[in-house]
């Protein structure tokens, strides 16, 4: 489904994003983990069209979109979401939601009707008539993912939507995030909890410094002695092996 | 619309119709005129500042354009008025299709968007005083010959029911905008430009095109001032004033409502006449009507739409 190869994107002297490859599958939800700064964000936005890339390639379901406008990568089917929420504060939720559903409903009536339903799937039904502007922090991230998903889209890029969330809110999220994997709509993680991650996605990417490190199953990422390293600093993984003897 | 917005939307269609028949003076039916006009052109900046959030400081620019291609066409080629009219729209919707694409393209945004459309206004007030199609300084004067055939009336009456009119579709306009796909973008747009553009919205695409409707609203106005006044020069149609008084009517009313500028213009209208009734003094009328602008900005950001508004929320209803 979404095919990036080689991706590049500097700011002044640094590469935020170096040469980086990703592959999803078509059905799958897959994470892409780092640490602080490691280029997740600059990456999604050199995906969505945010940023252009300095090289490399995006496909998106078998067409090429590198560099492409934002809204042409919305209509084709991508639509990304962001970390630091970007609500229609002065809109109602209904509003917001529905700037989404008309992408892809003429008539009002029916961009309404889509919007509800999309509303009430992401648990936001009983807000629809509030101010985006007056919602919680969890609400904000239920709207960024309602909005996105109002565009019927094939693959969703969700920026880190559990990241501020209370425990009992990222459970919630979870489920969410796997009923609309399991409606059908292919999406890609970026999440610096690793707990949330490890328990949604088949397959996770580790980025650090720009590059990805390890790529694999959560089990096998969490024992890769790299990523514990990039998360944990350098030696972090000698010290966790030595099983505390060594202190 | 519930029953009672609808109820009084027509309530308040019947006294617009009737108003000239009992108004006790030619003078008082003007001052109606005016204000409808002046709503008619606070919408138009409403559309683009208001709706779509694109404060413009130079909307004078549109409707100076209508003015001068209206007039030129009539005065200096002989076209009936009433032909000329639409032409004058579809020039001010060029200018504004034109500013728009420009300073869009070139990313302008907030208070350099205004300053850009301000600078605008100046070129083309320095252009027409400067031009010899525009007769420079001296202004193009339109032969006095009261005929409804001409766009020129004898009575007040009749400029008031097309300036009715031209209200009439203005909100029509604004209610569309409520409604539509088209506006919701604009809203979108208003709110957070790169969340809409997440959501596949052409964000140049739209605002340009929302200025050439706003720019051809404005147009349309400049040929209805000129037929009333039989006269425009560079400072009249491009002078900021009038840009000044479009964004303020919307404003003061609820920049982004529907009855926004209708409500500002009436209440202008009013303050206006009562400050320059009240004081004959030589400029204390405007010291008057300043501070209670000021009042205004300052207590209600939201415009006197956004206190019915709130009073309404607070009674329970909703979608005012």
């Amino acid at each position: 489904m979404l095919e990036v190869r080689g991706l590049t994107r500097s700011f002044g002297g640094l590469k935020a994003v170096d040469g980086v490859d990703l592959d999803v599958p078509e059905g799958e939800i897959v994470g892409l983990i780092g640490p602080n700064g490691a280029g997740k964000t600059t990456c999604f936005a050199a995906i969505a069209g945010f940023v252009r890339p300095d090289a490399g390639s995006v496909r998106f379901a078998g067409r090429d979109v590198t560099g492409h406008a934002p809204h042409l990568v919305a209509r084709a089917g991508m639509v990304r979401t962001f970390q630091i929420t970007q609500p229609f504060a002065r809109l109602s939720v209904r509003e917001n939601v529905m700037v989404g559903a008309w992408l892809r409903h003429g008539r009002r009536a029916e961009a309404e009707e889509a919007a509800d339903r999309v509303a009430r799937s992401v648990g936001m039904g009983a807000m629809l008539d509030m101010r985006a502007g007056d919602l919680t922090v969890a609400g904000r991230k239920r709207l960024e993912l309602a909005r996105a998903l109002a565009t019927s889209p094939r693959l969703l890029l969700l920026d880190e939507v559990m990241a501020g969330l209370n425990p009992t809110e990222v459970a919630e999220i979870v489920g969410v995030v796997r009923a609309i994997r399991d409606g059908g709509v292919t999406i890609l993680l970026i999440e610096h909890v690793m707990q949330a991650v490890v328990s949604l996605a088949e397959h996770v990417h580790v980025l650090n410094q720009g590059r990805i490190i390890a790529r694999g199953t959560p089990a096998a990422i969490a024992a890769d002695p790299a990523v514990v390293e990039a998360y944990l600093g350098h030696g972090a993984a000698a010290r966790l092996a030595g099983g505390g003897g060594g202190g | 619309m519930t029953p009672r917005a609808r109820l009084l939307l027509a309530l308040g269609a019947v006294a617009a119709l009737a108003l000239p028949l009992v108004l006790p003076s030619n003078y008082a039916v003007n001052v109606a005129v005016m204000i409808l006009f002046s709503a008619f052109l606070g919408q138009a900046w409403n559309i683009a500042g208001g709706f779509a959030g694109q404060t413009s400081f130079g909307h004078v620019v549109f409707f100076g354009t209508g003015a001068y291609a209206s007039t030129i066409l009539h005065a200096t080629w002989g076209w009936n008025p009433w032909l000329a009219w639409p032409v004058a729209a579809l020039a001010g919707g060029a200018v504004g299709l034109g500013i728009g694409a420009l300073a869009f393209r070139a990313g302008l945004r907030g208070s350099y968007f205004a300053l850009v459309t301000l600078a605008f206004a100046e070129v083309f007030r320095i252009l027409a005083n400067s031009a010899e199609f525009t007769r420079g300084g001296l202004g193009i004067l339109i032969k006095a010959d009261a005929r409804a055939a001409n766009f020129q009336f004898k009575d007040p009456a009749s400029l008031y029911y097309i300036a009715l009119a031209l209200v009439a579709a203005s909100l029509a306009i604004a209610w569309w905008l409520r409604r539509s796909r088209f506006g919701a973008q604009l809203a979108a747009i208003r709110e957070n430009e790169d969340a809409a553009r997440a959501l596949g919205i052409d964000v140049l695409r739209a605002k340009t095109l929302c200025m050439g409707i706003s720019g051809a609203m404005a147009g349309a106005g400049g040929t209805f001032y000129a037929q009333k006044y039989l006269y425009i020069d560079p400072s009249i149609a491009f002078g900021v004033e009038k840009s000044v008084e479009m964004l303020l009517v919307s404003m003061i009313g609820g920049a982004g409502t529907v009855f926004g500028p209708l409500v500002g213009a009436i209440a202008l209208g009013f303050v206006g006449e009562a400050t320059r009734a009240l004081t004959s003094a030589q400029g204390l009328g405007l010291v008057v009507y300043g501070m209670i602008l000021v009042a205004i900005v300052a207590r209600l950001p939201d415009g006197l739409i956004g206190l019915f508004a709130r009073r309404i929320r607070r009674r329970g209803g909703r979608d005012a």
